[in-house]
């Protein structure tokens, strides 16, 4: 912290606890971090690390378990005035217009309609849409539509701006633009906002935008590690130190976290990402094929196959869970299988696919055990259901259950009926 | 208009116990209606009703009248809306017992609230028609508010979790984010379903001017009662002018008020892009263009701002976020009262039951099956005849653009001003009024399947129109794999509506007159008619409580699980 900083926002042993039937679900667990007057702090981490959920409890829009949040040196109990909120899916009210969604905040602080018309026209202005005051969020491009979230944001004259992946549903050419016009606005000091903490998952926005990155580890959230961003702006993409960093990040997230206790349940209630056959399929190909020839650095081959770091990092720890591949230090390392696999056909790709699937995911042999000594062979999706809803959330349970569907479809371990939800053997001939 | 299919309607859930709670108030409510009502010496000789002229000058007084009284039940039923509707969604425990008790409630047939509140009403307003005229409100206002209430209800509940989120994090509070994001979000739906209450609302208008009380019949000055009057008369010329007076009226209402306000509502339509075909009203874009109307609006919605986003000075921006005090003892009482209450109703319901004997009831039960066997055969038809139609019409897009509001204005006639027509032509051709008077059940309700028929097949997607024509999918194929799955949720949700249409409408089918011509079906609808006329409000009450009880099962084992089915296998993303 340089002198004459003052800390913004002090979290303390924060802790989220969702009551389940088996236990509890822990999904932040003893987090404590700062963000300091001048900082842009970034929250990067696997899905399931519980950054969002983090965010809303800073913002005031849901109540902790354990832990203190200090804004200012003020434990916050409700959405707090200093801070302000942008959101991923701009959230504007479509019957209002620009203006009146920029007003909407003052009107609810109970500021005069004049003044409130005359700071929100300020802050449309600031923000660049001017000329759009009376028109309908549908009409805007989403470009436009996030500018006036930003608006939105800004005109209650905030210290603290938390931004939850706010250019995350824009294409790439509008978000980047967004992204250099809001960081010539901080530079130049021309906003109230004294800080920033913003959510993403783009590996490359947070080392672009931050000065600080505190990366989060998932199931429970918390902490792993956080990498100061020492370059000075505007930062070059191409540069080797910026790349350094971006390859550095790549290298925390895909870092098998330290293992601690977790109140978790048996293996089979493991949560599975739910990441389609074909994007397996595809990834192992890629990776096999030259120039990575079995070997291929994480940041390159997101660039190679379009994907960005949320959709790529969970394929691959996938296959690292089947056994068909190894992530170290940013890299992605095809075992012998994960070879074979790439160079068979359909049948014998099936073939390897059931194997692994049956020794590594413990739900799907979990499923084959249970349909094995049903005198029909079959059971009803609800029985499994139920019981990884006893340790996993709602959500969690139906993409664990549906991952573990498609993969046992895919690799002829089990016949799923989505008409009448229930399992069987029938049709399988392995 | 074009309309995405419909979610699930909220009330169509799967059976708990909470439904045995719901009916057994219902039913015990009616059961304590009558106990009172005996209890009230009604004395009609003394109303100050003004005689019904047959003279045509007088209908447009009457038609004003009749119009009125449909508007006096949308402001009442508005107003039901936001309150039930709010309280159901925000209160955990009100939402428990108001949701089955609301879908109990919208099961009992319309006219049959009629033939219970009218002496209660009578009796509270002793010797003046104003009791018969609330009597008659209260019945329309039956007609139209249960969708309503549930469209507010299921909006309130959907908000969209971001926006929430936003204004909570802009720190609207309870009060405002009501008035300015959950309100605004349940608008689109909230208008819709108001339309067609009001719609739907005719139909019953016209029933319930014409009150009958034991051997008297009060006559509320309105078509309704002109009609009957021209029927007793045996006036053809009187029943004609007055269908062409509801045709005016309606007509009216819908360039005045159905039109300008749907293309209103739009605005409020949650979506990113703005829509192809925007409703639209010429009133409405006049009115816009005005400017005195414009500078009135401003002011106007100054005002309306104001109050949305009023706070009280005491309470202080930034509320801490606090959860709601839960606490088992309230729990208890609440659940302890309802359960109690519930028993007690149940308790008079059945002894006001078996005052009446086993053989009735099991007679009841026996006419309900006639009508269900009559409703269904009509279902069937009307499904042969409109889905192939309608399917035909929604292809071509300029044709369905003209036909869709002339179906809608059809769904709002009310059918029953053509009854005298029907029952001059089975009395002319002799005919068995077991089979012919059932077409009469369905002859308003029919055109709900045909637009929504209309709007399912419009919503078709022309990339899969086309690609079953270059496949050469043809004829039976064609119906059978392409268009009929297409339109299925569509189907669905028109014939949910034709059905209760339907059933509410046998009161009135069953049994009609034209002068001293009685001709009477065997079937519920009947027995409950006759018995109003015969002032026997035991067996009206267990008619009304057999018909509740058909609706309500079968909404359970019938629709839900094809609602279910047009959810999960047929919807069209």
């Amino acid at each position: 912290m340089n002198p004459g900083t003052e800390p913004l926002l002090a979290l303390q042993g924060v802790r989220k606890v969702f009551p389940k039937a088996a236990g509890e679900l822990v999904v932040l667990d003893d987090i404590s971090l700062t963000v300091c007057s001048g900082e842009i702090v970034g929250l990067l981490g696997r899905s399931g690390s519980g950054k969002s959920t983090l965010l809303r409890g800073i913002a005031g829009l849901m109540p902790l378990t354990a832990g203190r949040i200090l804004y200012r040196g003020t434990a916050i109990t409700g959405p707090s005035p200093g801070i302000a909120m942008v959101f991923q899916s701009f959230a504007l009210f479509p019957w209002l217009t620009v203006l009146g969604n920029v007003e909407l905040g003052l009107h609810a602080l109970g500021v005069p309609a004049q003044e409130a018309s005359r700071r929100a026209l300020a802050a449309i202005d600031l923000i660049g849409l001017d000329g759009f005051e009376t028109a309908y969020p549908r009409e805007l491009s989403g470009g436009m539509q996030q500018r006036v979230g930003f608006a939105r944001a800004l005109v209650v004259e905030p210290t603290l701006l938390l931004m939850d992946e706010p250019f995350s549903a824009l294409d790439v050419l509008t978000a980047e633009t967004l992204r250099s016009d809001f960081l010539d606005l901080w530079r130049q000091g021309r906003m109230s906002i004294r800080g920033v903490l913003m959510v993403t998952h783009n590996i490359e926005e947070a080392a672009l935008m931050c000065d600080r990155v505190v990366v989060l580890a998932a199931n429970p959230g918390r902490v792993q590690a956080e990498i100061p961003i020492p370059l000075p702006h505007p930062r070059d993409r191409l540069s080797t130190a910026f790349r350094q960093v971006v390859e550095d990040i790549y290298a925390l997230l895909t870092a098998r976290p330290p293992a601690i206790a977790r109140p978790l349940g048996p293996p089979a209630a493991q949560h599975l990402r739910h990441v389609s056959t074909n994007v397996l399929a595809g990834l192992l190909e890629t990776v096999a094929a030259p120039p990575y020839d079995g070997r291929a650095d994480l940041p390159e081959i997101a660039e190679d196959v379009q994907l960005e770091a949320d959709e790529l990092l969970p394929a691959a720890e996938v296959l690292q869970m089947l056994g068909l591949a190894e992530l170290a230090a940013g890299d992605i390392v095809l075992t012998p299988a994960g070879r074979d696999y790439a160079e068979a056909d359909t049948q014998a790709r099936k073939r390897i696919f059931s194997e692994h699937l049956l020794t590594c995911v413990p739900l799907v042999a979990h499923i084959r055990g249970v349909l094995a000594t049903r005198p029909n062979q079959q059971a009803p999706r609800v029985r499994f259901e139920a019981e990884l809803e006893d340790h996993l959330s709602e959500d969690y349970a139906r993409e664990t259950l549906n991952a573990a569907i498609e993969w046992g479809r895919y690799a002829e371990l089990f016949a799923y009926d989505d008409q009448s939800g229930w399992f069987s053997l029938e049709d399988v001939t392995a | 208009m074009h309309r995405r299919f419909p979610p699930l309607p909220v009330w169509l859930t799967r059976p708990n116990r909470w439904d045995l709670v719901a009916a057994a108030l219902v039913f015990g409510g009616l059961a304590s209606v009558i106990v009172a009502a005996r209890e009230m010496r009604v004395s009609l000789e003394i109303l100050d009703a003004t005689p019904i002229a047959l003279d045509p000058a007088a209908l447009p007084g009457y038609a004003a009248r009749t119009t009125l009284r449909t508007f006096a039940a949308l402001a009442l039923s508005l107003t039901f809306t936001f309150a039930i509707a709010t309280l159901a969604a925000k209160s955990r425990r009100a939402e428990k017992i108001l949701i089955p008790l609301l879908d109990i409630l919208q099961s009992v047939p319309v006219l049959g609230y009629l033939s219970f509140t009218v002496v209660l009403f009578l009796g509270l307003f002793p010797g003046s028609v104003l009791g018969a005229e609330l009597a008659a409100i209260f019945a329309i206002f039956t007609s139209q508010v249960w969708n309503m209430t549930f469209s507010l209800y299921q909006s309130l509940r959907t908000v969209p979790h971001d926006m929430e989120e936003a204004a909570v994090a802009f720190h609207l509070s309870a009060w405002q984010r009501f008035w300015r994001l959950e309100v605004p979000f349940a608008v689109p739906g909230l208008v819709w379903n108001m339309m067609m209450s009001m719609s739907g609302g005719w139909f019953f208008v016209v029933a319930a001017e014409a009150i009958t009380v034991g051997t008297h019949t009060i006559d509320l000055p309105g078509i309704g009662s002109y009609v009957a009057l021209a029927i007793a008369e045996r006036d053809l010329a009187a029943v004609g002018a007055a269908l062409v007076a509801m045709l005016v009226v309606i007509a009216l209402y819908d360039q005045l008020m159905f039109r300008p306000l749907v293309a209103w509502a739009d605005k409020f339509r949650m979506g990113e892009t703005a829509a192809a075909e925007a409703p639209r009203s010429w009133l409405l874009t006049l009115l816009r263009r005005t400017r005195l109307v414009r500078s009135t609006g401003t002011s106007l919605r100054r005002r309306v701002h104001a109050i949305a986003m009023w706070r009280p000075a005491w309470r202080a921006v930034g509320v801490p976020l606090s959860r709601a005090a839960r606490t088992r003892i309230a729990d208890l009482l609440y659940y302890g009262t309802l359960t109690v209450v519930a028993l007690a109703g149940a308790g008079l319901a059945v002894a006001l039951a078996s005052g009446i004997g086993t053989a009735e009831i099991l007679h009841v039960l026996r006419l309900g099956l006639f009508t269900l066997l009559r409703v269904a055969a009509l279902m069937a038809v009307a499904l042969v005849v409109w889905v192939p139609l309608g399917v035909l019409i929604g292809l071509r897009p300029r044709l369905a653009e003209r036909l869709q509001p002339a179906a809608q204005f059809l769904a709002a006639f009310p059918a029953n001003l053509l009854f005298p027509l029907a029952v001059v032509g089975i009395v002319h051709f002799k005919l068995d009024p077991d089979i012919w008077l059932s077409p009469l059940m369905l002859l308003g309700a029919q055109w709900y399947i045909l637009f929504n028929v209309i709007a399912g097949a419009s919503a078709v997607p022309n990339d899969l129109v086309e690609a079953a024509r270059s496949l050469h999918v043809r004829g039976w194929l064609w119906w059978r794999k392409v268009m009929l799955p297409g339109v299925f949720p569509y189907v669905v949700t028109g014939a949910l509506t034709a059905w209760g249409g339907a059933w509410n409408a046998s009161i009135v089918a069953e049994a009609v007159r034209w002068g001293d011509t009685h001709l009477v079906a065997q079937g519920l609808g009947a027995y409950i008619t006759l018995h109003t006329e015969a002032g026997d409000q035991a067996r009206v009450a267990l008619g009304v409580i057999v018909m509740c009880l058909f609706v309500v099962i079968l909404n359970r084992l019938l629709w839900r699980p094809l609602y279910d089915t047009a959810a999960r296998r047929f919807q069209l993303r």
